[in-house]
């Protein structure tokens, strides 16, 4: 409430005097301020970075890390070897498509939830809110653990509910055993606690179309569908690119789930992605520097679909 | 504007996203024998603290508890200074390169810091060698770390509040004959405190959740372990002691669902201000 009268007074106050932009600092300024964050971006962020790529182009094994042997150059070796390995192929093709499904899941999940929140009534909608709140705010180890039990074969709610209505079949059926079912369940754990944040900002966005738009299509005789498909998600767009960014960004990375939810990346590494196979080649294979090769190879694919999603946007005309 | 499906339909996914943290919290006062039994009913008539005893008892939890708390609060106090002083920088300072920093920001966001593991492990461990209390096994690098991973998309976010508040302001106190250090610290500071908020929940719920860290950095020490670590303990390949690691998680999820719905609002209105940019 302090934050309307304050702007209020303020505007009255400048009322009178001529629009020139103030500027409460100069150069020298800014870099007092921003030399704190700076200084740790840059030790923390920055240096790490490139120190990955370093470690990456060395053989740096357990021999190395504990100074009983030397450091070997050895170039793009390691990413030599990376390439002509099957299971890396295997693995990066496993979390494109697992990313893909996540990110698909929670735009499809949020983005049409939004739409409905808005058309219900304030009890149900606060019900809804409260619910995707609750799955948000889950740190993924607890998500993880109780997706888990949720699926487990013969002490989880799913196979009893399924055997319940009738799919007899499913008593006892271990969900962890096969491999696309296992990423089925993380994944639909993923998208469980991830779909509320594109919610929240689907919902905001509709929020902030003007109703006589919307007031209008209708007077017009336009069906709800029609509504949304036309008016309101080419609306929504700036916030759609911003959120699907935003989701290919977490899942492709996504570590803990994975971990947690097939111990380490499955039976012989069948549900690694990239992000768990860098960790385990570095951290349980005692292969840094291959880790490290991964770890860029990540870093890079990273980059490129954002700036590749970014410039198909701004030919889209959308300029971020 | 207003349908009866709609409002079915929003119910019912309520229901079906509720549904998990339900069951999470009934298996963690359900007395053993009905988490055991091969047709779990949704309810329990002998609701039990016996699982939260056997968590905080065998397995030190409560010190793990408040690990994770020590280093969520370090990690938002310093998210809260340092996001603040940058944004008003990179809103009301005029000085070249601003437009740079900003994409820095933005790409700093996409780095995936998981890679960065491996990195900041050898350096964390020869930084011990020199400051013991920076080194492996202790809970200041967790600290730093978090912090600086929460930055970016907190200063980022906050930007977004401290240009609402409108320029005349600054001219106007200017005018009063206030100092910088005044002004930004008397004024806007406390009209940016719902972006702080905001902030400040991402930034707790980030260094709360951090697993991959804590397990990297912290292999060998028992005691400074954090709660994401302790809960993996529990976890066995054969026999799961379900009640239990429901118990955990229950206390693990507790602190941030009381923080997420005190800063509903401000977190809503926070991330529409930050995808506004």
């Amino acid at each position: 409430m302090t934050l309307v009268g304050e702007r209020r007074r303020a505007a009255d106050v400048a009322v009178r005097r001529p629009k020139t932009a103030v500027h409460l600092g100069d150069g020298r300024a800014a870099f007092r301020y921003l030399l704190p964050a700076g200084v740790l971006l840059l030790a923390v962020l920055a240096y790490p970075l490139y120190q990955l790529v370093q470690i990456s182009l060395y053989e740096y094994n357990q021999p190395q890390a504990s100074g009983a042997a030397p450091l070997r150059f050895l170039g793009l070796d390691n990413y030599a070897e990376l390439v002509a390995d099957p299971k890396f192929w295997d693995v990066l093709a496993a979390t494109v498509v697992f990313a893909a499904v996540c990110v698909i899941g929670s735009l499809v999940v949020g983005t049409a939830l939004a739409v409905v929140a808005s058309r219900a009534r304030p009890v149900p909608r606060m019900l809804l809110f409260l619910a995707a709140l609750g799955a948000w705010a889950t740190p993924a180890m607890a998500g993880s653990y109780v997706w888990l039990f949720l699926f487990d074969a013969d002490l989880g709610l799913v196979n009893e509910v399924l055997s319940g209505i009738g799919f007899s079949g499913m008593e006892g059926h271990a969900w962890l055993y096969d491999r696309y079912s296992t990423f089925a369940v993380v994944a639909a754990e993923i998208i469980w606690c991830s779909f509320p944040f594109v919610m929240v900002t689907m919902y905001a966005g509709i929020k902030g179309i003007p109703a006589e738009v919307v007031d209008a299509a209708q007077l017009d005789g336009a069906s709800w569908w029609r509504i949304a498909t036309r008016i309101i998600l080419p609306m929504l767009r700036p916030l759609i690119v911003i959120a699907t960014i935003q989701s290919i960004i977490w899942d492709f990375k996504v570590f803990t789930q994975i971990y947690v939810m097939t111990n380490g990346g499955g039976v012989a590494g069948r549900n690694l992605v990239l992000n768990v196979y860098a960790y385990q080649k570095a951290f349980a294979g005692e292969e840094y520097g291959m880790g490290a090769a991964i770890g860029v190879v990540m870093t890079v694919l990273l980059l490129m679909i954002t700036v590749l999603y970014l410039r198909a946007q701004r030919k889209a005309g959308w300029a971020p | 504007m207003r349908s009866r499906i709609s409002d079915a339909v929003c119910v019912l996914a309520a229901i079906l996203v509720a549904v998990p943290l339900y069951w999470m919290v009934l298996s963690a006062v359900k007395p053993d024998g009905e988490i055991r039994s091969a047709s779990p009913r949704p309810w329990t008539f002998a609701p039990t603290l016996d699982a939260f005893r056997r968590v905080l008892d065998v397995e030190n939890f409560g010190r793990y508890f408040l690990n994770s708390a020590v280093v969520a609060l370090l990690v938002v106090g310093g998210s809260i200074v340092l996001s603040f002083v940058s944004a008003v920088a990179l809103t009301r300072f005029a000085f070249r390169g601003r437009t740079v920093l900003l994409v820095m920001l933005l790409v700093a966001q996409m780095v995936p810091v998981e890679a960065l593991t491996i990195p900041l492990f050898f350096m964390v461990q020869s930084a011990g060698q020199v400051a013991p209390a920076f080194g492996l096994n202790q809970l200041a690098p967790l600290v730093l770390i978090n912090l600086a991973f929460s930055l970016p998309f907190a200063i980022w976010m906050l930007r977004g509040f401290v240009a609402a508040v409108p320029r005349e302001l600054d001219e106007a106190a200017t005018l009063d004959g206030a100092t910088r250090f005044q002004y930004v610290w008397r004024v806007l500071f406390p009209l940016v405190a719902p972006g702080l908020v905001a902030t400040s929940v991402l930034s707790f719920i980030h260094s709360w959740n951090d697993f991959l860290f804590a397990k990297t950095l912290i292999y060998s020490s028992t005691d400074n372990r954090t709660l994401p670590q302790a809960l993996l303990v529990f976890y066995q390949p054969d026999e799961q002691d379900w009640g239990a690691i429901m118990a955990g998680s229950t206390l693990m999820t507790v602190p941030v669902l009381i923080f997420f719905v005190l800063v509903q609002r401000h977190l809503v209105s926070g991330l529409a201000g930050a995808v506004k940019g």
